[in-house]
């Protein structure tokens, strides 16, 4: 290859590149934007509480099951993992306090993140997402409501409650799963693991795991909301703007995970 | 309110990327007046509707209502004017998640449930005014078959009382005499309460039922006006051919 091919083929490169950064802060602007418009309009009247009301029970409620099944497994199979990990070094009394912070601090908060946003990004959007390419959206506002306060605000407001209640529940049932295979199947004394459980909770996490929780509850809803309701292209748009939702929600869950966590424990 | 033209669009265009949907559309209607407007699939009707609600928004050119600009307005003037408006949306679009009585009265709650009782007798007359019965009230939009879709729409857009009602395709799909019955109330819309009527057609019989003038869209302008008894006598070629569903012609 000669030097100036090269240097074409460098300038293609960065001008791809360039593309794709420039396609990107476009797309973060486009989602700030309406991410703020929906939490502007929501606050101003008129109001659907009902609306939030059923959003809660959608998002809160019906997520219980699947939440409290991952974090029985995941407490469980922590505690497990920690116990013979730390019989190499007979460390195996550190189990209940790897289970509390491992659980209140990461797993809850993600774990709970990532099964929600799977549940509820996905719905939203495909919901939406018909809404829009079945011109329920534009009926909607002809008849002079708006979409944003009567569809959207409900879907995010309702993820940012729902989130923190949910991770708390979690994290109980985590720490409990955690507390049942110790006791039942790795012969720890259970007044003991209490004790030690009691000794690693602290208030603090539970914040900041809390916390966690609405930022991810927040982004759930966002990325349902907003891909679910700039669908187009009928049947086949509705399908790429659900597979849009999860995905793009997981990355900014992991990524704001990894951020708040650097921050506040680095 | 002005003395003029209920409507006014003059060089309206619109573009999706690089192709030209609407490409100068100039049209007036009069108030109390019925217009039906015809015109290929794909040709741009609906997107004229959606321009003139606001729902689409024009690259270029002006929309009156009651000779006020309608462009890009925001919030309480938008909603001001969009009130004037009913519409029947082509493919229905009702609310899959609530009963038929609230889509019904959708217009008039804004969706917010009050007044439950009264609601669904308002629900009921209006249904009555299409031609359906109250047994249907709970029923979710996807039990019923495509024309009782079609036709709770339209009991939905004209529950709001408004003073201008857009039917894009009212009869695709109906049988004649359930067509029929559609046609006969757009008509009483229009003569008994004074609605201004635009309608969306490819039922040249319902055209010249319903219509006092039509117009035909043909390549992103208005290539024809005329009153509905020169429909197969438009001394046009393309109308011609539309009216009389020819293959051969100028239209490829
Ligand atoms: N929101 C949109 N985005 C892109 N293209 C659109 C949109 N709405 C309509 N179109 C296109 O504009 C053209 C005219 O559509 P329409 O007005 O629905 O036709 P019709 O005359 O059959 O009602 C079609 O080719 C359609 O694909
Ligand atoms: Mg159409």
């Amino acid at each position: 290859m000669t030097v100036q091919a090269i240097g074409v083929a460098g300038i293609a490169f960065l001008a791809s590149v360039g593309r794709v950064l420039i396609a990107l802060l476009a797309g973060v602007g486009r989602v700030a934007r309406f991410g703020f418009q929906t939490i502007v309009r929501g606050l101003s009247p008129p109001y659907y509480p009902g609306r939030l009301l059923e959003q809660l029970l959608h998002i809160g409620w019906f997520s219980l099951p699947v939440v409290g099944l991952t974090a029985i497994f995941t407490g469980a199979a922590l505690a497990q993992q920690i116990y013979t990990a730390g019989s190499r070094f007979s460390a195996q009394s550190t189990v209940p306090a790897v289970v509390v912070i491992g659980i209140v601090r990461e797993l809850g908060p993600v774990l709970v993140g990532l099964m929600v946003a799977g549940r509820v990004s996905s719905s939203m959007a495909a919901e939406l997402g018909t809404m829009r390419v079945t011109e329920q959206m534009d009926a909607m506002t002809t008849l002079r409501t708006d979409p944003y306060r009567y569809l959207l605000a409900p879907r995010l407001f309702a993820a940012v409650i729902a989130l923190p209640l949910l991770v708390l529940v979690a994290n109980a049932i985590g720490i409990m799963g955690g507390y049942l295979l110790a006791v039942h199947k790795l012969g720890f004394n259970a007044a003991n693991y209490l004790t030690m459980t009691r000794k690693f909770i602290s208030a603090d996490d539970f914040e900041m795991a809390l916390a966690k929780a609405a930022v991810f509850g927040f982004f759930i809803a966002l990325m349902g909301c907003y891909h679910g309701y700039r669908t187009e292209g009928g049947a086949a748009g509705v399908g790429r703007a659900t597979t849009d939702a999860v995905v793009s929600a997981f990355i900014l869950i992991l990524s704001s995970n990894l951020i708040i966590t650097v921050i506040a424990f680095g | 309110m002005s003395g003029g033209p209920k409507i006014v669009l003059s060089g309206v265009t619109k573009r999706f990327g690089e192709r030209v949907i609407l490409d100068g559309v100039d049209l007036s209607i009069e108030p109390g007046e019925s217009l039906a407007i015809i015109g290929q699939s794909g040709s741009g009707k609906s997107v004229t509707l959606k321009c003139i609600l606001g729902l689409i928004r024009p690259d270029a050119g002006s929309i009156l209502v009651d000779g006020e600009s309608v462009v890009g307005l925001h919030g309480k003037d938008q909603e001001r004017v969009r009130a004037k408006f009913g519409m029947l949306f082509q493919g229905s679009a009702l609310f899959d998640s609530l009963p038929v009585w609230r889509n019904v009265t959708f217009g008039l709650t804004q969706g917010r449930s009050r007044d439950t009782a009264q609601m669904k007798k308002v629900a009921e007359e209006n249904l009555e005014r299409v031609g359906l019965d109250g047994k249907i009230l709970n029923l979710r939009p996807n039990e019923l078959s495509g024309g009782m879709q079609k036709r709770v729409a339209l009991a939905r857009a004209i529950a709001p009382r408004p003073e201008i009602i857009f039917f894009d395709e009212p009869t695709t799909g109906l049988d004649p005499i359930r067509a029929d019955v559609i046609n006969n109330l757009i008509v009483s819309l229009v003569e008994d309460l004074g609605v201004t009527a635009l309608t969306i057609t490819h039922d040249m019989a319902s055209a010249r039922k319903i219509a006092h003038r039509v117009a035909m869209l043909y390549q992103g302008r208005i290539i024809w006006e005329g009153s509905r008894d020169r429909l197969y006598d438009s001394d046009n070629p393309y109308v011609d051919q539309f009216v009389r569903g020819d293959a051969d012609g100028p239209i490829r």
